[in-house]
């Protein structure tokens, strides 16, 4: 009987927290769930300013309803003239005085905090990478491993990882609820954050500043994996090898077409490009940041990029006009870019 | 010379014909009331569209970049052409009224005002129908605002710059007429407190619109004469704009919100039938927050970079202005203690205001918080906030206004069992569509979102506040309903309805068109109160009956109006082809001749006669 009870109890208090947490959104996305160091220290500030502030809204609320029972005007008073005051000073001094040490209480972790996120001195020693953000897609550049790729940010776990980022075109701002705040990614102005996950996963990000048509889909993802994972994934980064002969016949077809339509926007090695670098395609979680990653999605993106993210770059691609890619080539091209997997780490060894 | 004004019935011409040239600041009322109340019900039907939109996962309700047009000429059409013309309303409707005048101190200013404002209005929405309306968002950030292609944004440039005129004359004439045409006895201490607000709100009017005609002229050069201000690559750089536009944007919220917290003031006083309490901390908490408001245009910005430094001071200076909005709030409940409660419509627009207005200011103190702000920015928590302060408190405040002042600017009451329905309606749709999306933002949702992708735990928060805005919706027919209503049966009321305190209540509704045949003498605050407490039926006059010196109506507002919106044209589309430079070239010759006739031709207005006056009495 008591086991019985104890194991409602358990599933009760589960099916609680499922419910409080499924409240807080999405794991990975919202910031009311915070997995990394900014967003948690933000966090702080959140649920101390929350605080304070519903103190203050229930004294309000008080003093309203009690207002409100006491003082409404009764049958047969219509007529009553209520006493005329003119004010309180004692009352104007305590109402002056109590919010501003309610702020303080805010203030001072706001402040705190604020410089703690600006903090810089272990820019030097720590892992620098250099992101543009373009409409709709960002890029990441390595620069002392000297690598190159797009919309997947790899980083190691429980270190600080530093962020210089600047815009091709309009301005952007770079989002990952559940590991930090945001910061506004500037075509002048090179701003600097930093970012560090507390633990392994796949985290979602976000494009916050308006930035045209598919603002909504400039989604990219920060994938988190251990050091030693990390290591490895930036050895096989840099041992990428763009020219290498694909197994099958038809992606074989597919790298000859890729070469010929695709390969002056897209790099496959660890080259600057005009479009998104596709060289770990076949490792990528998503297709064009928003897209399920299988080969259907591929082809569908491949032959009506409009479609699916309105007013993007690729629609100046001259296939498009000239219309030499058709289903079947598109197939090719997408067998050939779904088995571009230089390294063994991948978003599934973030989980 | 006929000087009376005919009652009976006139034909639609020459009624037209008389409201497009009048100078009468309660006729230019009327006119601000219908435009911003139309404009009002445009921007309404874009942001339902806009939640239609967002009421499923991957909605296909609207395109991407219609959408975008339609969140740019929501937040647009809301601000300049609906908020802002409907506090003019009530402005020119009470203000003088308030302070015992005849009129305002420049009556054909105050027509041109509103002309341009009107026409400026007509202009931003003119894009609609010529390829696409602006859609580099209300805020218009640089660079996306200069690369946008098409002539949508021209037309926001356009528009605003000619109805933003507009506004800088309404502030500058409000700021003269308070200055100089107050009653005798009508000290500054004995301002009522919507006069007050409406005086400050002028002054930020004067000091903040400069920087938006700056901005957008930096902005219209760089998008029509190939200048490059906010161009990176021109050795611009794009986050001035963001300065600039802030500068003016963030006092525009007080040009709003104050004049709505003056609103409050004379109905919590009027319908708990006591004196305001704390009257001169209410004027010191107005000014206080006018003048704050100047300090804190950065903490829109706190993500740009500015450093810490910046963002620390600028997190503290916005979390001072709490202070003395909270001493308001406290003020207006210390003024209910104690009184006889009223519960009408106006009164209840004004009891919701309090708890909606408070979480609009708790989430403000939140998100001054910089470091909170990392993740509040940009996001749904941000358009909640702002939506509980705008409409919290400006939108309730020009509802209370509409349902309180509507017997002084037309001699009917709107039905209180409508307006109840409507308070009702409005009040609960209104946090039913906000209050989720300061969960929706910190769960992860950036504002100005197309759409939103599936099994992101969205989709419910969403759908909630799609079904509020019905509801808002719902509410606002219930109030056009009653107007019609209302105005069909056109029941009079008495120049004192509501058992008033002030001096706009002691002349009849509506009021004649020289207001006061004899100047009232003002003896304290309230001024009505004390004449009625001691006794007496009305105010006592400080003059004589005397002639009557008025302004004559005149088209030439009109006209210089017409000629800038044709000018506009010009502007915009010589960038295509030179040959519209001619159009532009005749619209600035229409203006330009307007104003030199006005300046050439005397015009000394008219005289009521003494005689006349008396013979109206009988």
């Amino acid at each position: 009987m008591k086991e019985w009870m104890g194991k409602i109890r358990t599933l009760s208090l589960f099916s609680l927290m499922v419910l409080v947490l499924s409240a807080c959104g999405k794991d990975n996305l919202t910031a009311l769930m915070p997995k990394g160091y900014g967003a948690e220290e933000s966090f702080k500030v959140i649920i101390i300013s929350t605080l304070v502030m519903i103190v203050v809204f229930l004294i309000v609320m008080i003093i309203y309803v009690y207002v409100i029972m006491k003082f409404r005007q009764k049958k047969g008073e219509e007529n009553k003239i209520p006493k005329q005051v003119e004010g309180s000073k004692t009352l104007e001094i305590v109402w002056t005085t109590i919010p501003i040490l309610l702020l303080l209480i805010i203030a001072v972790p706001t402040i705190a905090v604020t410089y703690d996120l600006a903090d810089e001195s272990k820019k030097e020693d720590s892992i620098n990478i250099n992101v543009t953000g373009s409409q709709f897609w960002w890029h990441f550049e390595y620069a002392e491993e000297q690598i190159q790729t797009s919309q997947d940010l790899y980083i190691p776990v429980g270190e600080k990882v530093y962020l210089n980022m600047l815009s091709s075109d309009v301005i952007h701002s770079f989002w990952v609820p559940a590991l930090s705040g945001k910061m506004d990614v500037n075509p002048d102005n090179e701003n600097t954050m930093y970012i560090e996950a507390n633990e392994e996963g796949v985290y979602w990000g976000k494009c916050a500043e308006f930035c045209g048509d598919s603002h909504s889909l400039m989604d990219f993802k920060i994938v988190a994996v251990s050091q030693d994972e990390y290591d490895q994934w930036v050895e096989d980064m840099q041992n990428v090898d763009p020219e290498a002969t694909p197994e099958s016949t038809t992606a074989q077809e597919g790298k000859a077409l890729f070469e010929q339509s695709c390969l002056s926007c897209h790099a496959l090695d660890n080259t600057p490009s005009v479009g998104p670098n596709l060289s770990n395609f076949g490792d990528r979680s998503m297709v064009a940041g928003v897209l399920e990653h299988t080969k259907e999605e591929l082809v569908g993106w491949i032959l009506d990029p409009a479609e699916k993210k309105p007013g993007n770059g690729m629609l100046e691609a001259p296939y498009l006009n000239e219309d030499t890619i058709g289903e079947e080539e598109a197939e090719k091209i997408a067998d050939y870019l779904m088995q571009l997997k230089p390294s063994e780490i991948t978003p599934e060894s973030a989980k | 010379m006929s000087t009376m004004v005919a009652t009976k019935k006139r034909s639609f011409g020459s009624v037209l014909w008389d409201y497009l040239t009048t100078v009468d600041h309660k006729k230019i009322a009327i006119l601000y009331l219908v435009a911003g109340g139309l404009f009002f019900i445009l921007g309404g039907l874009e942001a339902l569209a806009i939640r239609w939109q967002l009421v499923k996962p991957m909605n296909d309700f609207v395109s991407a970049g219609f959408y975008n047009e339609l969140i740019t000429m929501h937040g647009t059409t809301m601000i300049f052409l609906a908020a802002m013309p409907l506090i003019f309303a009530f402005m020119n409707a009470v203000v003088p009224l308030q302070i015992g005048a005849r009129d305002v101190a420049f009556p054909f200013l105050n027509s041109l005002g509103f002309w341009l404002f009107l026409f400026g209005g007509i202009m931003l929405n003119v894009g609609w129908f010529t390829g696409g309306a602006a859609d580099a968002g209300w805020t218009a950030y640089a660079p996306l605002s200069t690369t946008s292609p098409g002539e949508g944004v021209d037309y926001y440039v356009l528009g605003l710059q000619i109805s933003g005129a507009g506004t800088l004359m309404g502030g500058i004439n409000f700021l003269v007429t308070i200055v100089n045409m107050r009653a005798p006895g009508m000290t500054y201490m004995r301002m009522p407190l919507f006069t007050w607000s409406a005086f400050v709100a002028s002054a930020l009017i004067l000091f903040a619109f400069p920087a938006l005609t700056v901005g957008l002229f930096l902005m219209m050069f760089d998008r029509l004469f190939g200048s490059g201000f906010f161009d990176p690559n021109m050795g611009g750089n794009a986050v001035i704009w963001q300065h600039l536009f802030w500068i003016f944007g963030h006092p525009e919220v007080y040009i709003l919100a104050l004049p709505a917290f003056g609103i409050f003031s004379e109905i919590f006083s009027t319908f708990s039938k006591k004196r305001l309490f704390g009257y001169s901390a209410m004027v010191f908490a107005t000014v206080l927050i006018g003048f704050l408001g100047f300090m804190v245009w950065a903490h829109h910005m706190f993500t740009v970079g500015m450093g810490p430094a910046a963002n620390s001071i600028f997190a503290v200076a916005t979390m001072a202005i709490a202070v003395p909005t909270g001493i308001k709030i406290f003020n207006w409940l210390f003024t209910l203690w104690g009184g006889s409660i009223q519960l009408t419509t106006p009164m209840l627009w004004a009891l919701g205001f309090i708890p909606t207005f408070t979480m609009g200011g708790m989430t403000g103190v939140m998100v001054a918080a910089a470091s909170a702000d990392y993740q509040y920015h940009d996001s749904y928590f941000v358009v909640a906030h702002f939506h509980y302060v705008i409409v919290g408190g400006v939108v309730f405040g020009l509802f209370a206004a509409a349902h309180y002042w509507w017997p002084k600017m037309f001699g009917t009451v709107l039905s209180d069992k409508l307006g109840k329905l409507t308070f009702w309606l409005f009040f609960v749709g209104f946090h039913l569509t906000f209050f989720i999306q300061h969960f929706l933002g910190l769960m992860g949702m950036p504002r100005r979102y197309w759409v939103y992708l599936e099994d992101q735990g969205l989709d419910l928060g969403n759908a909630i506040s799609t079904a509020g805005a019905f509801l808002m919706g719902l509410g606002t027919i219930v109030l056009l309903y009653n107007i019609v209503v209302t105005q069909v049966k056109g029941e009079k009321v008495s120049g004192d309805p509501w058992d008033g305190r002030t001096l706009e209540w002691s002349i009849p509704s509506p009021p004649p068109f020289y207001n006061f045949k004899q100047l009232p003498l003002v003896r304290g605050l309230d001024p009505l109160w004390i004449e009625k407490t001691e006794g007496r039926k009305g105010m006592t006059p400080a003059e004589p009956v005397n002639d009557i010196h008025m302004p004559n109506s005149t088209i030439l507002p009109f006209v210089m109006s017409v000629g800038l919106f044709i000018a506009g044209f010009g502007f915009i589309y010589q960038k295509d082809n030179l040959a519209w430079l001619w159009v532009l070239f005749i619209g600035m010759g229409i203006t330009l001749g307007s104003m030199l006739i006005r300046s050439l031709k005397d015009d000394l207005g008219f005289h009521i006669h003494k005689k006349d006056l008396e013979k109206e009495a009988e």
